[in-house]
């Protein structure tokens, strides 16, 4: 049984509304409401969800580049809900992130070998020389070659950029990658390399994955197990294959049954969706999702359905399932 | 038979880069017929959103329409829309061909109420007095399912979700019952459940008016679900056009047919997805051979030093592949 790399108990973290100086009002958005999860080592965990679900957020909160409100952060065997800036450092060098859109995580300015050694000079690793050797040898790795060290990022297609985001993100060998969108940028014919790429050097890395998209399909082909997030919270969690044959919270049926397939034989146009995330202004009371559910009953509003273990490795905060 | 609505022939639009012209559409021609839902696909700098500006006339310097021809046959009359007047064009944008944008918040003026903006088309095409431009204004936003139409007319789009704006954005451009919508990656910038909506919302603007719709995609699924003819665009040329389930059960072109085993899929689970090699052209109209030629797997001599033309194989399937070309022929 692998060790678990990450656990996340009842992360909170809430986003202050702008309010006038003596406003009374102290409103606060709630981006992440008590999210739990668990990352083996050398697993991959996928988060789905749309626009303003908390995917992002929860990404950043692990990176402790927000601080959460309440819950805990349990990293490789060390609570690192509170550390300072110091303690962070040794942490941040096991876990790395790879942004969604490749150019703006570049600095333009920088040459391929000093973006990708930047952070063993941070680390103080190697010799300037060893420094180099490293940078080729993650440049072949990644699909580029030795000769490419010495341009810039803008010299590079999206895809090309994107494996050296990734090089970037390696270079310290950590255990952990948070990719955000890592592909929602690229273009469908590259798209693949990139997935394909990030499933190789998982082994060779023994890399553990949190994995962070809008499109299930892609989550799936990555991860073994899935989140689906709403409006902050964790809805359903389940192995890939079962979440996405058989959905069992109603908003993953939803969001599964809203892809669109690439298949024309297989045209539906039976919308179980109503209404929209942005439409509504205020926080539900009770479910979260019941402003849109076609089950709401009354219970949805006035309790709110927690997280049970419905089989092994499948969770769902439904009052109906 | 049903009536050819649009014909573009040779369309040819390209951007001055530094001191050279550089192509972005070179030579794309297709047709679409009354009620068809046409759907364009291709990858970032293929040149489809261009194609689609091109026949809208919005192509701006450094750019510049350089050849070709839009034929738009309405009613009896038939006109070539790049080389009609400025003030007859406008007669017909906006009112018999209009156009849905990827960021509805390019057709909506921020500063004007959403009210406002919907009275328009009635207005200025329609010449309706205020009270009957408000009615019909109101009725359209309630048949694109904004809720409480009435009570939020005299909102600002900022104060609309994205997906309530492109609902908005729909609504404007079907006010006047155009012949041809034409919606550039309408869905996008939405959710799923968002985008399922506004596609079955333009489902709905073929079947009840008999609307025809040009998408613009890189989405093969969004084609897949609402397309009845696809063609596949490739550093600025259609490489392959056919209809949507010959174009997903017996794709031609090697472009198009990686593009489709490449896309990951909900239910197959492969260790590995396909890939095309390499990476879109940046850069095309220099190239002497076929533009898919450096990422081809099946690449010949020939498609070095030769450009394939787009060629019927059988009743309307055409593709620009010699490979595929000569498969027909020795099939045949």
């Amino acid at each position: 049984m692998p060790e678990t790399l990450l656990k996340i108990n009842g992360l909170t973290k809430s986003f202050g509304a702008r309010s006038g100086f003596f406003s009374a009002n102290k409103q606060r958005n709630l981006a992440l409401d008590r999210v739990s999860l668990a990352v083996a080592e050398g697993e991959t965990f996928g988060l789905v969800g749309e626009s303003g679900c908390g995917k992002s957020t929860l990404a950043l909160t692990i990176m402790r580049l927000y601080e959460p409100d309440r819950g805990s952060i349990f990293f490789d065997g060390e609570d690192i809900t509170h550390f300072d800036e110091k303690a962070l450092k040794p942490v941040r060098k096991k876990m790395q992130m790879v942004f969604q859109d490749p150019f703006a995580s570049l600095d333009s300015r920088l040459t391929v070998e000093q973006i990708i050694s930047e952070p063993l000079e941070i680390h103080r690793i190697g010799t300037k020389a060893e420094r180099t050797a490293e940078v080729v040898r993650l440049l072949e790795r990644i699909g580029l070659s030795a000769e490419d060290k010495n341009l810039f990022p803008g010299e590079f297609s999206g895809g090309q950029q994107q494996r050296i985001g990734i090089a970037r993100a390696l270079a310290l060998r950590p255990k952990l990658l948070i990719c955000d969108e890592p592909v929602s940028a690229l273009d469908v014919s590259v798209q693949a390399q990139i997935l394909n790429l990030l499933r190789d050097v998982q082994d060779e890395f023994a890399l553990s994955y949190l994995f962070i998209s809008h499109n299930i399909a892609v989550t799936a082909f990555m991860s073994r197990r899935i989140g689906v997030m709403y409006l902050g919270r964790m809805v359903e969690t389940g192995v890939s294959s079962e979440i996405v044959n058989a959905p069992l919270h109603p908003y993953t049926q939803i969001l599964l049954a809203a892809i669109p397939e690439p298949d024309p034989a297989n045209v539906s146009d039976d919308l179980a969706v109503k209404g929209d995330i942005e439409a509504i202004s205020e926080r539900p009371t009770g479910c979260v999702f019941r402003h849109r559910c076609p089950l709401a009953r009354e219970i949805c509003a006035a309790e709110e359905p927690q997280m049970r273990e419905i089989e092994a490795h499948r969770q769902v905060a439904c009052h109906f399932v | 038979m049903s009536k050819t609505l649009l014909e573009v022939s040779n369309l040819q639009t390209r951007f001055k880069f530094e001191k050279n012209f550089r192509p972005a559409v070179n030579g794309v021609s297709f047709s679409i017929e009354e009620g068809e839902v046409l759907g364009i696909v291709g990858e970032s700098g293929s040149g489809k959103s261009v194609t689609a500006l091109s026949i809208m006339r919005l192509i701006e310097p450094p750019g510049e329409i350089s050849g070709g021809t839009v034929i738009f046959r309405d009613e009896s009359s038939e006109t070539d829309l790049l080389t009609l007047s400025d003030k007859k064009l406008e007669k017909i944008l906006g009112s018999r061909i209009s156009m849905i944008f990827q960021d509805p918040m390019t057709s909506l003026n921020p500063v004007l109420s959403v009210g406002y903006q919907i009275m328009e088309p009635f207005r200025i095409h329609q010449r309706l007095p205020k009270r009957e431009a408000k009615e019909q204004g109101i009725n359209l936003l309630q048949s694109v399912g904004i809720a409480d139409a009435r009570g939020r007319f005299n909102d600002y789009p900022h104060e609309f979700s994205g997906g309530m704006r492109q609902r908005v954005g729909a609504a404007m451009a079907i006010a006047c019952r155009p012949k041809l919508l034409i919606a550039d990656e309408p869905t996008t910038a939405l959710d799923v459940t968002i985008q399922a909506q506004i596609l079955s919302l333009l489902r709905k603007f073929k079947k009840e008016f008999g609307m025809s719709i040009i998408i613009i995609t890189h989405d093969l699924g969004v084609v897949a679900q609402l397309a009845d003819r696809v063609a596949v665009m490739y550093a600025g040329r259609i490489v392959e056009n056919a209809g949507v389930r010959e174009i997903f059960s017996n794709p031609q072109h090697p472009y198009t047919q990686a593009l489709i085993a490449s896309i990951p899929r909900l239910k197959e689970q492969p260790e590995r997805l396909k890939t095309i090699e390499g990476a879109p052209p940046r850069f095309s109209g220099d190239e002497t051979g076929c533009a898919f030629y450096p990422r081809c797997t099946v690449r010949q001599k020939i498609c070095r030093n030769k450009r394939p033309e787009l060629e019927e194989i059988r009743t309307k399937h055409s593709v620009a592949c010699f490979v595929a070309q000569e498969g027909a022929v020795n099939n045949a």
